[in-house]
């Protein structure tokens, strides 16, 4: 059963410095109805750490100023154009420059702007914005960013659209502006009189731009934001009526799928059979393109057909010939040595495998375009479509500005659409063939040339005297998180902000997010990147997860070491008190300690970033007869029969929607620790489909599942999209390393155990369709 | 080409298209129903699943030339009788089930035929029987799949 609640707040002063009733500069927009904007003020709610009895390690960076203030700090020099409208029929629309890919940020910003302007959540209409270069940083998604740096200059645009429409009331009704208040989007004033917000709308329009002065709503007197809220779109999702980009109906845009290499990255060469391909039943096109060759066809399925009919010579790949061992040999090769050398006191030295995981959304890559001569119109779920615009004008070889994107609500993303891979490809595709296209990447190129999480090791060094951790050094060494152009620029243009010193863009990243959250004494972390050959992203936190999963299990292992419970260790040894209660609330919730058969265990973990802090307390069932369990075509192994998680992100906007996310989070946690990962052989990636990965299914996902909402009584919210994870993982790795009496080395625990499949080909590229779907209904 | 005569959602329709294309692009590109979702092509994935009378298939694994005249195929725009929507559909809704969404049509029909064949087969709608249910969801929102699931069997 999942459900949330919300807990006592933890006791932390210094999270209790209030924004209060200060003063927040908006601006009257001249337009013919009521239109505001936004400029962000920096505002420091979160304190440093707290001390403790333990040998302190110094402050690490995000205690201070983490990646969500870099992000912020990015966007605040234009933020000034996010603008709230108040429409003739009395709705109120606001353009949201953001992606949304099940993350729920429509309908949290829906909230925000309803609370501020004592709305209905579905009097307000949030759509996706269209790629606004003038935006600059501010249109990105990405780091659990959204809520944290749009959530003050909404509000802000939102209590001064309402201020102007409480001065228009008061003026028709012939009130005192300080005796009439809004409600469901009308104004009331005194003697039960009221005018709706719809004629309202021109009358508080501004004939000129002009810096105005504005009040926050106090906390105290929220009713929406902190109140479960279901998913505005649900509706239409439960219906099939919610449209993603390859539902769209663009004239003329047919279906398009390339036929790509066997090898990773291989380029073709040429193609013996192009015609009697082009005369195949539906297809209209096919043409080489620079990651293979694109067919155009009436249908999908066509396209397909003609893709695994095609005689291409294809070219080598960029890690032709290699494998996962080759790959792990490099990155271990350039692992920084410690800084503390063994010896100094008792010394435990650990270290860890993180194999490629595949960041497939079950969306795969999708654009539509249509490139004309003189413009280009686009339609994708990009969550950087500004980027996106810049690199489509170059390849279809025009201005900017004559480059439409249209942002599309995505399915899933999970780090995959900061990138916008399909966006080019559809705009090259549709420039080679002079007609419009509908590109669809297909399972198989999606699992086997699409973005992957990278592989990277964790090697750790603990050194321990009496009850003292003397020193705790952690080296994360990773083939290359490519993070440009998603999260590259805005987190280069804050760096001169940031105290940061020399960084390169991924060591900032890492700098900005990853904290030992324990007082370790000497404590050191560096990250190394390498070997630049593979199309990677972030997937749901770019280090996190492995970071934590290496630390957690560490910190296990330190606390055998001495003696101690794992549960009182971490207790002991925890930096903040607000870490402390999250670790309370799950061992309490969750039982900790209590009596389990052999072969099953409780394990803890726990993490902090995007300024809030989780805990997870993990079940697990290591029985053989658990283990073997048959399921057809997929994978069991290890399950994990309960997740008590909690969670502390500042400010809650929607309870449900966070919940949601963190569930998200933990399923994934599993995939990442138990059962999923993909294969380097031969210079490919062996896995093409999900039933070669072996993603968390029902008869993976726990049965028991208790989120606990922990209510800091910050006066912001933190970042949620990423949060569930890292604490999970290391949980779960914990919980088996004590069900089993082994320590995992690498991750996934099932990585090097015999493929439950035979592999794909890669020529043909794409798996054919079975026919025999009518043999298995039920 | 050939031409192809069924039922879609309650109302005839006919297509000329070659007979080995599968139904899931028959209905999507050329129908224009889009709410069954490709996912995988290979009948794995399982966000295609539609009904064919009354019972869950993956149309993804189904070449238009194998659906007779007679058949009666409803996807998820099919499901609600009008306006009023299937006790599943309002529970997927009561729960706050959906993440991105792009998964759900194909869950939610996989959860009706799940019910109706354990209720023939006189079995509960338990952890059991939902964990037969094969349909992935990437945004792994499956602990509100299932209490929805056991929600909307009350009431079917």
């Amino acid at each position: 059963m999942a459900h949330h609640r919300l807990a006592s707040p933890p006791k932390e002063t210094g999270l209790h410095r209030s924004v209060g009733r200060r003063k927040f500069l908006g601006y009257l927009i001249a337009a013919p109805t009521l239109v505001v904007a936004a400029e962000l003020a920096r505002e420091q709610v979160f304190g440093a750490s707290e001390a403790f009895a333990t040998i302190p390690s110094p402050p690490q960076t995000p205690e201070a100023y983490d990646l969500l203030d870099a992000l912020r700090d990015a966007a605040r020099p234009t933020a000034n154009l996010i603008r709230v409208e108040v429409n003739k029929d009395g709705t109120v629309s606001f353009a949201l420059p953001r992606s949304d890919n099940g993350q729920g940020i429509i309908t949290s910003t829906q909230m925000i702007i309803a609370e501020e302007m004592d709305l209905d959540v579905d009097q307000v209409q949030v759509t996706l914005a269209d790629a606004r270069p003038e935006l600059l940083f501010n249109q990105i998604t990405g780091g659990s960013s959204t809520t944290f740096t749009t959530y003050t200059p909404i509000r802000v645009a939102a209590a001064l659209a309402k201020g102007r429409l409480l001065e228009a009331g008061a003026q028709l009704l012939a009130q005192d502006v300080r005796t009439v208040t809004a409600r469901k989007g009308l104004v009331l004033g005194s003697g039960g009189r009221s005018i709706p917000f719809s004629a309202l709308a021109e009358k508080a329009a501004s004939s000129t731009t002009q810096q105005v002065e504005v009040v926050l709503k106090a906390r105290e007197s929220f009713t929406v934001i902190g109140k479960a809220q279901n998913k505005t779109d649900a509706r239409d999702i439960v219906t099939g009526r919610k449209v993603f980009a390859t539902d769209l109906q663009i004239p003329d845009a047919l279906p398009t799928v390339i036929c790509r290499a066997p090898d990773l990255n291989g380029t073709p060469g040429d193609v013996d059979n192009i015609d009697d391909v082009r005369s195949m039943p539906g297809v209209t096109d096919v043409e080489p393109v620079s990651t293979g060759v694109a067919v155009r066809a009436r249908t999908f399925g066509q396209a397909i057909d003609a893709v695994n009919a095609l005689k291409v010579s294809w070219k080598r790949g960029t890690v032709a010939g290699e494998n996962d061992d080759s790959v792990l040999k490099r990155v271990k090769a350039a692992e920084l040595p410690m800084a503390v050398p063994a010896g100094v006191g008792r010394t435990i030295d650990r270290s860890f495998t993180f194999y490629f995981a595949s960041s497939s959304s079950l969306e795969t890559n999708c654009c539509i375009a249509d490139v004309r001569k003189d413009r280009a119109e686009l339609w994708g779920p990009m969550k950087n479509p500004i980027a996106a615009q810049g690199d489509v004008a170059k390849i279809c070889g025009l201005p900017v500005g004559a480059v439409t994107m249209h942002v599309t609500q995505g399915g899933g993303s999970f780090g995959r659409k900061l990138f916008y891979d399909a966006a080019l490809e559809a705009a090259e595709c549709s420039k080679a063939f002079g007609k419009p296209v509908k590109l669809m990447w297909t399972r198989a190129d999606d699992s086997r040339q699409g973005r992957v999480h990278p592989m990277s090791t964790g090697r750790v060094r603990a050194q321990i005297n009496g009850d003292s951790v003397v020193s705790y050094e952690q080296r994360h060494t990773s083939v290359a998180t490519q993070i440009n152009p998603g999260l590259g620029e805005p987190v280069s243009a804050a760096a001169v902000k940031a105290p940061l010193g020399n960084l390169t863009l991924s060591e900032s990243i890492f700098e900005l997010t990853q904290v030992t959250p324990y007082e370790f004494g000497v404590s050191t972390r560096f990250l190394n990147e390498v070997d630049m050959r593979f199309n990677t992203t972030s997937m749901r936190n770019i280090y996190s997860p492995n970071v934590a999963t290496a630390r957690e299990v560490m910190v296990d292992q330190i606390a055998d070491a001495m003696g101690k419970d794992p549960y009182e260790f971490r207790r002991g040894f925890l930096k903040t008190d607000r870490l402390r209660a999250a670790l309370d609330a799950v061992a309490k919730k969750g039982r900790w300690g209590r009596s389990m058969p052999k072969g099953t265990a409780q394990g803890l973990g726990i993490h902090t970033e995007y300024k809030g802090v989780t805990a997870a307390l993990v079940e697990i069932d290591c029985r053989p007869d658990t283990v073997n369990r048959p399921i057809r075509e997929g994978v069991t192994g290890p399950r994990v029969t309960k997740v008590t998680f909690a969670v502390d992100v500042g400010l809650v906007i929607n309870p449900k929607g966070l919940e949601a996310q963190m569930m998200g989070g933990i399923n994934d946690a599993l995939a990442l620790i138990l059962t999923s990962s993909l294969h380097l052989d031969d210079g490919h990636f062996v896995e093409a489909s999900w039933d070669n990965y072996f993603y968390t299914r029902q008869w993976n996902t726990p049965p028991d599942l208790d989120i606990i909402i922990l209510d800091s009584e910050a006066d912001e919210p933190g970042g949620a999209g990423e949060f569930g994870l890292a604490a999970t993982c290391g949980a779960i790795a914990n919980a088996y390393a004590r069900a089993t009496g082994t320590v995992p080395e690498y991750f996934p625990i099932n990585h090097k155990d015999p493929f439950p499949f035979e592999p794909k080909p890669t020529v043909p590229p794409i798996p054919e369709s079975p026919t025999d779907g009518l043999d298995h209904t039920y | 080409m050939s031409t192809h005569t069924f039922t879609l959602n309650g109302e005839r329709v006919t297509v000329d298209v070659e007979d080995d294309v599968r139904l899931l692009w028959v209905i999507r590109d050329i129908l224009g129903v889009t709410g069954p979702k490709y996912g995988c092509g290979i009948n794995v994935c399982k966000a295609c699943t539609s009904h064919i009378n009354g019972k869950a298939f993956n149309p993804c694994s189904v070449p238009v030339g194998a659906i007779s005249a007679d058949d009666e195929v409803t996807t998820i725009e099919g499901l609600a009788d009008g306006d009023t929507l299937h006790p599943m559909q309002e529970a997927w809704i009561d729960r706050d089930v959906p993440q991105c969404g792009y998964c759900q049509p194909g869950q939610i029909m996989a959860a009706v035929a799940k019910v109706n064949q354990c209720k023939a087969e006189g079995r509960d709608v338990d952890d059991d029987a939902i964990e037969e249910i094969r349909n992935i969801c990437r945004c792994g929102t499956y602990n509100r799949i299932r209490e929805a699931i056991k929600a909307g069997a009350e009431n079917m």
